[in-house]
């Protein structure tokens, strides 16, 4: 049973088709890459899947189930973790306050009234740990906002892997951090347990090339083509339409 | 520094015992008490304006849950306190139920299910279409009670209601002295059970709906469910101030119901300090002493005082005057270290 299948899912903005019949397939433990260009709707479709924006057709499942009507909290419980192209965290919080919050929302803490947050040693444990394994521990302490951008970006994903997902959806994990930070989030990324399915939008071609499995190449809102990097790679229309001159940069990783 | 590296060696110990230790009563915490305790005893002539002020301190500690922790901005939060104070109003003068701690519970639950009800419409939305609302719900309570002034009292009010001594015992004094002990006592009361709640799981997801809303839907929080909780409990505490003030002023009239109490209630909070528990007693003092002042000082132009004040707010303490004293604490502890 696929961890994620999108089967024909349809969207517009007024008269604008963002989403167009769109069909994609994420397997158990699945490396997949949405890639296209600008406009294309990458950012619609991860919208669409976790629930942000309500399909007008087509269906969502999540482990064979159908989360098409769910809300976007719910398909969350059930696994359905995302990061966002622009981090969205809690900025006046520190970073461990951060982790012990999605810790608790996901286990059912929070509907706790009277006990004190802190007497849960597991879950700051817990916390703890995903800060661990991000190099984040030195800054457990630190108001989020008060953290360099690429620091942020880490707790972005932090987060994501503390709801302990089966499916993740990375939206551009490196964006906005400058280059010579940007290989740290990528070793993230290329360390992902292997159980998780994820796919990850990205336009460096280096960081799909390298990490993906599969490739679904995304045009005006429909799928342009699917297939294993080498495919996409030689695929002249693919290099016609996206590719262009960035083509030849993912040619040696090949 | 110096203090905390010696709490723990590790940077994760560190943080571990931050968490473990951060909802303990700190000494200064008594600080407030202390003060209030102390008042009794300068004051005794003014107790009847300190029982005003610690019904005040109520009202804007049940504000602080909803603006402070889970950042909704309300200004209708006169709805509950209105209803609170009418519940025992209207008991005591159409009932003949005149008991006053009964009463209490009963405004509790009374103001709690209009807050639960209301607020599972209303806080479907955000910013300034729910600021209208809310504004619209109290002004909606006020005019039913016009409507019905046979039973409310109209704008005229129920005046010269007597409650039965509190557990039987203790009577009402001229001075207020047994109104401002009680007052003090459910203050106490409601203060812990607020405590309890800010520094607990629930409490926590209601800071992180204050800051990102969004990020708190990724990551599963229902988040409707937890602001109508928190909408409900607000309103109920807010009822109990509304009920504590009818029961100590002995009348009750519709300007409970007033856009002007709500918005001076948030004024309060926010000179004070949001989101901070005790920014509600600052400010709700701080206020309540300058204005008495000032009406003394002028009856006429008393209020260009109060709008002088909260200018200097605004310029010098834009997080309250809490925030004010924590910055002043942050920069003496940096000359310190440097």
């Amino acid at each position: 049973m696929a961890a994620l299948q999108v089967e024909k899912l349809n969207r517009t903005f007024g008269a604008l088709p963002v989403t167009r019949d769109v069909d994609l397939t994420l397997e158990r433990g699945a490396r997949c890459a949405l890639i296209g260009p600008n406009g294309a709707g990458k950012t619609t479709l991860v919208n669409l899947i976790t629930g942000v924006l309500k399909p007008h057709s087509g269906r969502v499942l999540l482990n064979g189930e159908d989360i098409t009507a769910s809300s976007q909290a719910d398909r969350a419980r059930r696994g359905l973790a995302r990061t966002f192209q622009i981090n969205q965290l809690f900025r006046g919080l520190t970073v461990l306050e951060n982790l012990c919050m999605t810790v608790g929302e996901r286990d059912g803490h929070c509907n706790n009234l009277w006990r004190s947050s802190g007497s849960k040693r597991e879950v700051i444990d817990e916390a703890i740990g995903y800060l661990d394994s991000l190099r984040l521990t030195d800054d457990a302490l630190k108001l989020v906002r008060e953290l360099p951008y690429g620091r942020q970006r880490l707790v972005e994903i932090a987060i994501a892997l503390a709801q302990k997902p089966r499916v993740l959806l990375l939206d551009e994990p490196a964006a906005g951090v400058p280059s010579s930070e940007s290989h740290l989030i990528l070793d993230v990324v290329a360390a992902l347990d292997p159980d998780i399915a994820v796919l990850i939008i990205e336009h460096d071609m280096d960081v799909v090339f390298r990490f993906a499995k599969e490739i679904t190449v995304l045009v005006q809102g429909a799928v342009f083509t699917q297939g294993t990097p080498a495919e996409i790679m030689s695929n002249e229309m693919v290099r016609a339409v996206y590719l262009g001159q960035e083509g030849h940069r993912g040619g040696h990783h090949g | 520094m110096a203090a905390s590296d010696t709490i723990g060696g590790t940077p994760r110990q560190r943080a571990t015992d931050y968490l473990l230790r951060r909802h303990r009563f700190r000494m200064a915490e008594a600080l407030p008490w202390l003060i209030a305790i102390a008042v009794f005893f300068i004051f005794p002539t003014r107790m009847t304006f300190g029982s005003q002020v610690l019904v005040m301190v109520m009202f804007a500690l049940s504000l602080d849950l909803i603006l402070g922790y889970a950042g909704i901005v309300t200004l209708g939060h006169a709805a509950f306190f209105g209803v609170g104070a009418y519940t025992v109003g209207l008991a005591a003068a159409r009932l003949d139920w005149t008991e006053p701690i009964s009463g209490l519970f009963a405004a509790a639950i009374a103001a709690g299910l209009v807050g639960f009800v209301t607020g599972w419409f209303l806080l479907r939305y955000r910013g300034l279409t729910l600021l209208m609302l809310t504004l619209a719900t109290a002004i909606l309570l006020q005019e039913t009670g016009n409507l019905r002034s046979d039973i409310s009292g109209g704008y005229d009010g129920l005046p010269g209601l007597t409650f039965k001594p509190l557990l039987g015992v203790f009577d009402y004094d001229l001075y207020g002295h047994t109104n401002y002990l009680y007052a003090l006592t459910v203050l106490a009361i409601i203060f812990f059970f607020v405590r309890r709640i800010v520094y607990s799981p629930f409490g926590q997801a209601l800071t992180g709906i204050r800051e990102n809303v969004r990020r708190m839907h990724a990551i599963g929080s229902p988040v409707h469910r937890r602001l109508v909780t928190v909408y409900t409990i607000a309103a109920a505490i807010a009822g109990v101030a509304g009920a504590l003030f009818t029961q100590t002023n002995a009348y009750v009239t519709l300007t409970v119901f007033d856009f002007d109490n709500s918005a001076k209630v948030m004024v309060m909070l926010i000179l004070g300090g949001t989101g901070r528990l005790y920014g509600a007693f600052v400010g709700a003092a701080v206020y309540m002493v300058l204005e008495d002042y000032f009406s003394k000082l002028s009856p006429t132009f008393w209020q260009f005082g109060i709008g002088l004040m909260l200018v200097l707010a605004v310029l010098f303490a834009p997080r309250g005057i809490l925030g004010l004293f924590e910055r002043i604490g942050d920069y003496l502890a940096e000359r310190k270290r440097s």
